[in-house]
């Protein structure tokens, strides 16, 4: 089956733009980035949009589509009707490069503060010995292509450039969560969550969740386990009693 | 002419995938100021699509597992044809990469004594793949990004500075290399390399004396792939106009199973950890069909019955496997001939099934990325039907020839690692070799690129005529053409992969290799006129137009490669000469550039030539790795005359 669907591309560049109108082939069993491919090969051959893998594995085709943060690779076009006008834009919350393309190297920059692992000092290569149980909490989160939609949707920074500087978001602030539940990690990055990369900033409106296209379950199983994980250290008469007696001593 | 932005390193590292990041880690802690440059965002390399494992000999789960059972097994898969000393490093050091990527964070799926699990696939003998669910590529690779970001970030507390020592430079795309032809005697030696920010379009140039090429394969030449945009031959390109040698470029290695279905997503791969882990092929009549596909040269190591094979998957010790894991090449011609006997599916695919292998549960956990690709893309739910699937191009044993310990290629400080790099893979790589390969290799050539640089007396210089030869051959494409000759490289790109479908795929002839040719030299010949519209900002078009001339010189060396090989194995079938040749066993294929010493300048798309030369002889204590009878099956009497097995039969003692 093949029909001519509607499409409303945002095009343009850091100095503005605006949508614009094509119709274009749709066939059976397409995605929406096979019909901009086909935009690209018939009627826009310099429309910009970032691809790779094709297969919803690489993270690279987000943007979105209705004003839903999506993958480009993985939205059937089964899920509009041949009627509906498909509107695809860039991902607001980073600063447009061109067309479809946005400049995301805030991520990279956040991705730079998260201290790295730090394995046990005492094992060498090959006696590390961890149960399947223990490192599933960390693979969950591991199973993350960085498309950065769940950075897109957050509304911390959605609409608020002046809190990027204090918040890591939810993509890195789970990295955090994967180190800190690797069963062989030795550092402590649960203050720095806190006070250096924002965590107090997410109040669990799960948006990231949704959006996620692998299915991670970043508010319950990342940010909620960190949030208590801070709270345990603040909020534990025992510690908070160590801590301001070894705080007099200094 | 505007000035060029300039970048000085000592190694220049052209792609971000495993092997390129591999070898960036080992430059820089051999304290190397080291620059990686690749076309897409930093961790969006191919190396993420790899699903099922990696292949390393630690024998956590079967302990009679070790390097010499894994050098056997990757000989065999290739046939005898690959660079034995490869095929050695390889299975030796596989174990202690693996381990060293625990150390940088690495999470793999445990047995249940908390060491790295390990599961079967095709070629292997015992459960040999480290894997994280089917997504294991994703692993390696994060992890190596991540631990990129560790040493960043251990300059930036020596230094103030994250990229003092260790840069990546994403979106850039390299298209030529530099050499010095006032360098040292022989071969001009690399100096630097030429390039363009996507981004912008912006020029930008690398002074470096040593550059490791890893840029993976040439899959974007095929029409169906499972390789991504980026795979469009340019490191073998770039290699040959810089004046080294390809070898094997006759061997593509079509994995079985693609998706078929729908047509948008052909291709796209179905990981082979599907029948690893349990699931079978079967035809449109329900018959396991590959019990009838077991080749002479593996009979007996297969299992002969379906009640066998499926014991198999619990009692390796009293059963023999299940020929539904054959190496890549014999799976992939089953399928074919199933499929052109009339008894494929609806698609044209053959069934792949692991519904009624396994609870619905066990698939999920097991298979979760095929189980979401397959609800996602094709509505097909993996844990109540069988899947379609059926051959897809998927990786080139062929590549830039290289010294196996140090990684450099002919031209001095020009190294090679992974896809691009060839002949550790013979004439058919086996699954979860590849990972492993990118993790061996990738540091050898990081580390054969620092002794180098470490070695030079005098950095070699770049010649300002050559940066001005290469800027004019990007901007080609943006002059003015007559309108009547302009030619869409969109159209340009499909046509080549119709002509590399249809006549240089799975199945080949004299015939259509000398037509496939034939249409190559018009392509050459068209590509001329290429014309983009717009301007350098982000222009696919543009981009695309470039990658071209890589995809054209690569598809002339597998073409041409091909047409000389007259005989079957591997990822090389001539129906026209169905066997085995012992005479060709011992014969690689070497392609180079017909004018090398003039390289990039003058024809858009320089031509390649392929000549046959002699394989060097197995070292003897690795051939005696092998009993006689089975490398009857392969090589030439005279070959084996060495060999401790015939000193016996002929009343000698070794």
């Amino acid at each position: 089956m093949s029909y001519k669907g509607r499409f409303r591309v945002w095009r343009g560049d850091a100095a503005g733009g605006a949508l614009a109108d094509y119709t274009v082939e749709v066939n059976d069993g397409e995605v929406v980035l096979d019909v901009l491919h086909r935009l690209q090969a018939t009627q826009a051959p310099d429309l910009a949009v970032r691809w790779n893998c094709k297969a919803g594995k690489c993270g690279s085709c987000s943007a979105e589509i209705n004003g839903r943060p999506r993958l480009l690779c993985m939205t059937r076009m089964s899920v509009f009707a041949p009627t509906d006008v498909v509107t695809v834009t860039p991902m607001r919350t980073f600063p447009v490069l061109r067309d479809l393309v946005t400049d995301v190297s805030f991520n990279y920059a956040k991705a730079r503060e998260v201290p790295s692992f730090t394995p046990p000092a005492d094992l060498a290569p090959g006696e590390y010995r961890m149960a399947q149980v223990d490192v599933e909490r960390s693979q969950e989160f591991r199973k993350c292509i960085e498309c950065f939609l769940c950075q897109d949707t957050c509304h911390v920074v959605r609409d608020h450039d002046e809190n990027k500087e204090a918040f890591a978001g939810p993509r890195f602030l789970m990295r955090i969560a994967e180190l800190e539940m690797h069963p062989l990690d030795v550092a402590d990055r649960v203050p720095a969550a806190q006070d250096e990369h924002g965590l107090g900033r997410c109040n669990i409106t799960k948006c990231c969740t949704e959006v996620c296209p692998e299915g991670i379950k970043i508010t319950d199983n990342a940010l909620i386990p960190m949030k208590e994980r801070v709270a345990d250290r603040r909020y534990d008469p025992l510690v908070w009693l160590g801590r301001t007696i070894s705080r007099r001593r200094d | 002419m505007t000035e060029i932005e300039r970048h000085d390193y000592d190694v220049l590292v052209i792609g971000a995938g495993g092997a390129g990041l591999r070898a960036a880690i080992e430059a820089r802690e051999r304290g190397l100021r080291t620059a990686i440059v690749c076309k897409s965002l930093f961790g969006k390399a191919h190396t993420v699509m790899a699903e099922g494992g990696c292949a390393a000999a630690m024998g956590n789960v079967n302990e009679h597992d070790s390097w010499q059972v894994h050098f056997r097994d990757t000989m065999r898969g290739g046939k005898f044809l690959n660079n034995w000393r490869m095929a050695e490093l390889h299975a030796k050091e596989a174990p202690d990469r693996v381990w060293e990527l625990e150390t940088y964070g690495a999470l793999f799926d445990r047995t249940a004594d908390g060491r790295i699990s390990q599961r079967h696939f095709g070629g292997h003998t015992y459960p040999r793949l480290a894997h994280v669910g089917d997504r294991t590529g994703l692993e390696l690779l994060r992890t190596m990004q991540q631990r990129i970001v560790a040493l960043q970030q251990a300059d930036h507390a020596a230094t103030g500075d994250y990229e003092a020592r260790l840069r990546v430079f994403a979106e850039c795309t390299v298209t030529e290399l530099l050499t010095d032809p006032a360098g040292a005697g022989g071969h001009a030696p690399i100096a630097g390399a030429f390039g363009y920010w996507r981004e912008s379009g912006r020029h930008v140039l690398f002074s470096a004396p040593a550059v490791v090429l890893a840029t993976g394969g040439i899959g974007k030449s095929f029409q169906v792939t499972s390789n991504s945009w980026e795979y469009t031959g340019d490191g073998h390109a770039l290699a040959l106009r810089a004046g080294a040698s390809l070898v094997d470029m006759e061997f593509v290695q079509f994995h079985p199973t693609g998706m078929v279905w729908p047509p948008s997503v052909k291709g796209i791969l179905v990981t082979e950890g599907v029948r690893g882990d349990g699931g079978v092929l079967r035809n449109s009549d329900g018959d396991r069909f590959m019990f009838g596909y077991v080749p002479d040269v593996f009979k007996g190591q297969y299992a002969q019955t379906e009640d066998e094979a499926d014991r198999w998957y619990d009692d390796q010790e009293n059963n023999r496997r299940t020929p539904d894991l054959l190496p890549r090449d014999e799976v992939a011609r089953a399928i074919n001939t199933e499929v052109k006997e009339g008894r494929g599916s609806p698609h044209g695919g053959v069934y792949l099934d692991i519904a009624s292998r396994m609870p619905a549960e066990e698939i999920k956990r097991r298979l979760p990325s095929m189980y979401h690709q397959f609800k996602e893309l094709a509505d097909v739910d993996i844990t109540a039907e069988p899947m379609e699937v059926g051959p897809t191009c998927h990786y080139v044993m062929g590549g830039i020839e290289v010294d196996p310990d140090t990684g450099q290629s002919r031209v001095p400080g020009l190294f090679a690692a992974g896809e691009c790099a060839g002949g550790m893979h013979g004439s058919n790589r086996l699954g979860g070799n590849s990972l492993s390969d990118l993790l061996v290799f990738g540091r050898r050539a990081g580390l054969g690129a620092a002794d180098y640089v470490t070695g030079l007396e005098r950095r070699p210089a770049i010649r300002e005529a050559d940066v001005e030869t290469a800027a004019a051959m990007t901007l080609a494409p943006f002059e003015a053409h007559p309108a009547a000759a302009g030619e869409n490289p969109y159209t340009l790109h499909a046509d080549l992969q119709r002509v590399m479908n249809d006549l240089v795929g799975i199945i080949r002839t004299e015939a259509e290799m000398v037509a496939a040719l034939d249409r190559l030299a018009e392509l050459r010949a068209r590509v001329h006129d290429v014309v983009v519209e717009g301007h350098r900002q982000y222009n696919p078009g543009w981009h695309l137009a470039l990658d071209l001339r890589n995809m054209l010189m690569v598809s002339e060396a597998v073409a041409s490669s091909a047409l000389l090989r007259t005989e079957s194995r591997g990822g090389h079938t001539r129906e026209d000469h169905p066997g085995l040749d012992p005479q060709w066993r011992h014969r690689v294929l070497v392609t180079h550039c017909v004018d090398a010493s003039e390289a990039g300048a003058g024809a858009v798309v320089p031509r390649t030539a392929v000549e046959a030369a002699e394989r060097v002889p197995m070292r003897a204590d690795l051939l005696a790795l092998f009993d006689l009878p089975e490398l009857e099956k392969y090589y030439t009497a005279p070959e084996l005359a060495g060999h401790p097995g015939r000193g016996s039969r002929q009343g000698g003692t070794p």
